[in-house]
């Protein structure tokens, strides 16, 4: 890429690559959100497992699957570059630093919440992704799909798990309430007329998906639903 | 010097150059006037230590008017101390209260040396400015200023940009030690106006290659930067400074 030169290696380029990434992964939130929340429908899972099967044997979302993980590597590989660098930029630290004076916690704690999102996304995975994917779901509902949402009903039997999910999402919102708003910044989508929306959307979306999420194993544990 | 009622505790960073390691030493100040600036309550511990026979504090000040950009204390875990849009010389002891323990170090980054206590190498800064931070105007007569039509807008914005002092202390509240908010405001202040249209790829280009050289870190967007700055230079320009830079890298054809 030689007319692009440091495009991407430079600070700026490799922040384009975490906003580029991260806003990838917000509309995939709205995507995988929006299927999953189905199961409201209270109908025993049968529109959420037309979706999941359309989502599982559709070619297009497989092929966007792929695109999905290699999205999500570089934004993880990407942040733990940004650290070391960043990290190394400071090595004599302040005694003391009031950061709680000039900045949100859940800005200066992006690496942590991530760290928090990667660890349930390997639990997360495991739970749904692979039995779908791979070791293959066990019933089939009355329309002849594969209940995935029984395989749900199952898993969020159980409460370590069920708190697990809860904790998740709330670091999912605090990751958010950052990530929307800066990806935005980074990408230089900044204008006057504009930034209050910006802002606003981006704490409703953080708020809106978390909280959608979170209800799901606990409408499920409790039985709010069937 | 006038004499007050305070008395206060100081840990202030000291250290003899970049080769040694420095520590906090507790320095114990009585009878100090809340009318003081901070650098004048430094300068009363300085004649106390020279009295004593001991080194006084090596500190950066220059106008001591809040716009030269020299003075840089990390006072209290915060650069230029508690109060907003102030510099440390424009901070005065009646923000403190008689009693008080105050933390004193210098700025912390890579790119910024300790040369001695408090007083940090900036010139990190200065060969990020000549690696692009100008204009090139021929030599001759110079024209009347009306032929060059500025907005307002612009004009302000401009200003607003240029009131950077360039004291670094984005860099050392910036948890990642990043110098996008400075490098930012001298990239605005010309990206703004028409005599910086030219060279203005060129210039984000260049700058920000230097900036990165310096071994600054990278932004994060927490906003510590904006809320510390004394000069209220706004986050709006690292927008700025990023569309130029992507429109440099992936719009322009011209190649740096």
């Amino acid at each position: 890429m030689s007319g692009f030169g440091n495009a991407f290696s430079s600070s700026i380029g490799k922040k384009f690559i975490m906003g580029a990434t991260g806003i990838f992964l917000i509309l995939f939130l709205i995507v995988h959100c929006g299927i999953n929340a189905l199961i409201f429908l209270d109908d025993n899972g049968l529109t959420f497992n037309i979706g999941a099967h359309f989502m599982a044997t559709n070619w297009i979302i497989r092929a966007g699957e792929v695109v999905l993980m290699l999205g999500l590597l570089v934004h993880i590989f990407q942040a733990l570059r940004l650290t070391i660098e960043n990290r190394k930029a400071r090595p004599v630290k302040y005694a003391v630093n009031d950061g709680k004076a000039n900045s949100k916690w859940y800005s200066r704690s992006m690496g942590l919440l991530g760290t928090l999102l990667l660890i349930f996304l390997v639990v997360h995975l495991k739970d749904f992704w692979v039995v779908s994917r791979f070791t293959g779901i066990p019933t089939v509902d009355a329309n002849g799909h594969e209940d995935l949402y029984a395989v749900m009903k199952d898993k969020f039997q159980d409460p370590v798990r069920v708190g697990v999910y809860i904790l998740a999402m709330i670091s999912l919102c605090y990751h958010l309430l950052h990530g929307f708003a800066s990806a935005f910044q980074t990408m230089g989508w900044n204008h006057s007329k504009y930034n209050g929306i910006i802002k606003g959307a981006g704490v409703w979306y953080s708020i809106i998906i978390s909280i959608v999420f979170a209800a799901m194993p606990i409408a499920i544990h409790f039985g709010f639903i069937k | 010097m006038s004499t007050g009622n305070m008395n206060l505790t100081l840990k202030v960073w000291r250290q003899k150059n970049n080769k040694t390691a420095g520590a906090l030493v507790d320095y114990k100040l009585a009878e100090i006037s809340p009318d003081m600036s901070f650098l004048e309550m430094f300068d009363v511990l300085n004649e106390q230590l020279i009295n004593k026979g001991e080194e006084p504090v090596v500190f950066d000040h220059d106008c001591r008017e809040g716009i030269c950009g020299m003075c840089s204390m990390f006072i209290n875990g915060r650069p230029h101390g508690p109060k907003d849009l102030v510099t440390t010389c424009q901070l005065h002891m009646r923000s403190f209260k008689d009693g008080d323990t105050i933390v004193v170090e210098p700025w912390r980054a890579a790119a910024f040396p300790v040369v001695k206590d408090l007083t940090v190498d900036r010139s990190a800064f200065d060969r990020v400015i000549a690696a692009g931070g100008f204009i090139s105007v021929n030599t001759g007569n110079a024209q009347d200023a009306n032929n060059l039509p500025i907005p307002k807008m612009q004009a302000d914005a401009a200003f607003e940009a240029a009131a950077c002092i360039g004291c670094g202390a984005c860099v050392a509240t910036c948890k990642n030690a990043s110098a996008m908010l400075f490098v930012s405001a001298k990239i605005s202040q010309l990206a703004l106006l028409p005599q910086g249209q030219p060279e203005r790829y060129r210039r984000v280009q260049s700058m920000v290659a230097q900036m990165d050289a310096e071994g600054f870190g990278n932004c994060t967007n927490t906003g510590a930067c904006e809320a510390e700055c004394p000069k209220g230079i706004s986050l709006e320009n690292i927008a700025r400074m990023n569309r130029d830079f992507a429109s440099a890298k992936f719009i322009s054809e011209e190649t740096v």
